[in-house]
């Protein structure tokens, strides 16, 4: 069958010229430039900038301004753009030791060397609307005190040293690029690390919180949380030396769990880990459990069936944008596919009466027959 | 790859000094009389894979992309300067190049003290003042009581 597949050209192009006045909204209202989104909507710019797997603030703010605020639709032009960078190289592995902590807390340890540093955060803040921030207004200076200079140690590493927690020993195999080869099964925890720092925050959350509720429970406690700057180093070859080429912010989660032990480990606390682009707790918190409960076989524990230790499940439906990609496109014209399912109900519908007449015909000749029969 | 001499490790230093300045600092910083330079490589825009490691000291794994523009350029006196910067700015990777063979020849010291001493001092504030108000967040616990008493 032939369907016109031309002819939408003037409707889209009118679409996306009103999308664009809309985008602008009221003109009596100021613009947003993308430096106050950036400067101002830094945790949105921070999710992009994670999901789109790029960090580039300004790149991520001008997505955000493109998009409309869908946060989704940003990091989907994010991840379109990236796709046509070309690739200097694999940084050498950013070392959260050195981390110029801004934020830093344990839920394990009280007083843990360094101390218990909150840094900019929501915690503890009543979650009352704030009135005067309708208005426009001066903030005042924050406090400041006198800091000790130096990296903040890992707490997990004062269990290590007693061997009370899984040793996580260095290595330096290099990893399979789930930006370069397809995601295969089974795969290995650095594939689902990279797969879950930049999986949408709202399902990463999800499958951390069934854990919580009981669906493959591993007993999370924070070890540690912390929050900062680190340098990034590239191996330049023409220089024959690397150099520090810019500075990242991270999140950094380090859970410790209840192991009961197993046939090939002594009882001892395990590991989730979760380390994001930008200030991004909620999602370093979820994807530390996460990534704890996929490790249920190389942990010798059960799997109990539950959703979040299925990486299968996990690792595939955790990318908003083949997720998006592929629900999305159902609304898109299916015209064809549309017409042949027409034609194949009504076929059906067309052989159901044609048959229920035959069998009507069939019965009332029957019955015809046996009351002929029984007279 | 480590074990760098004395006068690499200072190259190392001042590029990584370099490439983490603002922009717009540097460029307020540079010296007048720039000489004229060769493209080796113009600046280009690209992408680094930045890495971490499982659970902060274990293997690598690829946790995202970062924006990088380098360059490479060379003085009349054959002189190479290389600029790697974060971004996509191709002035800040030039200034970077160019500093970078600046500090190769004679005019070292005099760049020292105009362009790197105050990069330096601005980065050093920053980090300080940035390390200042995380302190001032410290939490001190004090025992309100204890419940065996």
């Amino acid at each position: 069958m032939y369907v016109a597949v031309k002819g939408g050209e003037r409707a889209i192009d009118a679409a996306h010229a009103w999308l664009a006045e809309e985008r602008r909204g009221d003109l009596s209202v100021d613009e947003l430039s993308t430096r106050q989104i950036e400067e101002q909507l830094t945790l949105a710019v921070n999710r992009v900038m994670a999901e789109g797997s790029l960090y580039d603030r300004e790149l991520a703010a001008l997505a955000i301004k493109q998009s409309r605020g869908d946060l989704i639709e940003a990091i989907f032009l994010i991840r379109a753009y990236r796709t046509t960078l070309p690739r200097f190289g694999s940084s050498r592995p950013v070392d959260t030791g050195e981390m110029a902590c801004i934020r830093r807390i344990s839920a394990t340890f009280k007083d843990a060397p360094g101390g218990q540093v909150l840094g900019p955060t929501f915690d503890y803040t009543h979650r009352l609307l704030d009135f005067k921030l309708l208005a426009e207004g001066d903030v005042a200076p924050a406090p400041v005190a006198q800091a000790t200079p130096g990296p903040v140690p890992h707490i997990t590493e004062f269990l290590n040293k007693d061997g009370l927690i899984e040793d996580q020993p260095h290595d330096d195999t290099q990893p399979n690029d789930l930006t370069r080869e397809p995601l295969e099964l089974p795969a290995d925890r650095a594939l689902r690390l990279q797969a879950l720092t930049r999986g949408d925050e709202g399902f990463v959350l999800g499958m951390a919180y069934s854990t919580q509720r009981g669906y493959g429970r591993t007993h999370a406690f924070v070890g540690e949380l912390r929050i900062g700057l680190c340098p990034v180093s590239l191996d330049i070859p023409e220089l024959g030396f690397a150099i520090e080429l810019g500075e990242v912010e991270l999140t950094e989660c380090e859970t410790v769990n209840q192991f009961k032990g197993s046939k090939t480990e002594p009882p001892q606390f395990t590991r989730g880990y979760g380390l994001v682009f930008g200030q991004s707790e909620r999602k370093a918190i979820s994807m530390s459990l996460v990534d704890r409960a996929l490790r249920w076989r190389e942990l010798g524990e059960d799997n109990v069936g539950a959703p979040a230790q299925d990486a299968e499940f996990v690792l595939y439906h955790c990318d908003n944008i083949q997720a998006t990609g592929f629900l999305e496109h159902i609304k898109l014209p299916h015209y064809v596919d549309f017409q042949a399912e027409l034609e194949l109900i009504r076929r059906l519908r067309a052989e159901a009466t044609a048959n229920a007449t035959a069998n009507a015909t069939a019965t009332a000749l029957a019955s015809t027959d046996m009351n002929e029969a029984a007279e | 790859m480590d074990e760098l001499s004395p006068d690499t490790a200072a190259r190392q230093s001042w590029l990584s000094l370099l490439a983490k300045a603002p922009a717009v600092r540097l460029a307020e910083l540079m010296p007048p009389d720039l000489p004229a330079h060769e493209w080796l490589r113009r600046p280009e825009v690209g992408a680094v894979m930045v890495q971490g490691r499982t659970g902060a000291t274990g293997s690598p794994f690829n946790l995202g992309e970062m924006t990088v523009t380098r360059c490479a350029l060379r003085l009349a006196d054959g002189t190479v300067g290389h600029g790697y910067v974060q971004g996509r700015d191709g002035a800040h990777a030039t200034r970077v190049a160019l500093v970078d063979a600046l500090m190769q020849t004679a005019r070292a010291d005099c760049v020292r003290a105009d362009v790197l001493a105050p990069l330096q001092a601005h980065a050093t504030a920053t980090a300080a003042a940035r390390a200042a108000k995380a302190a001032a967040t410290k939490v001190s616990f004090f025992t309100l009581a204890r419940g065996e008493d």
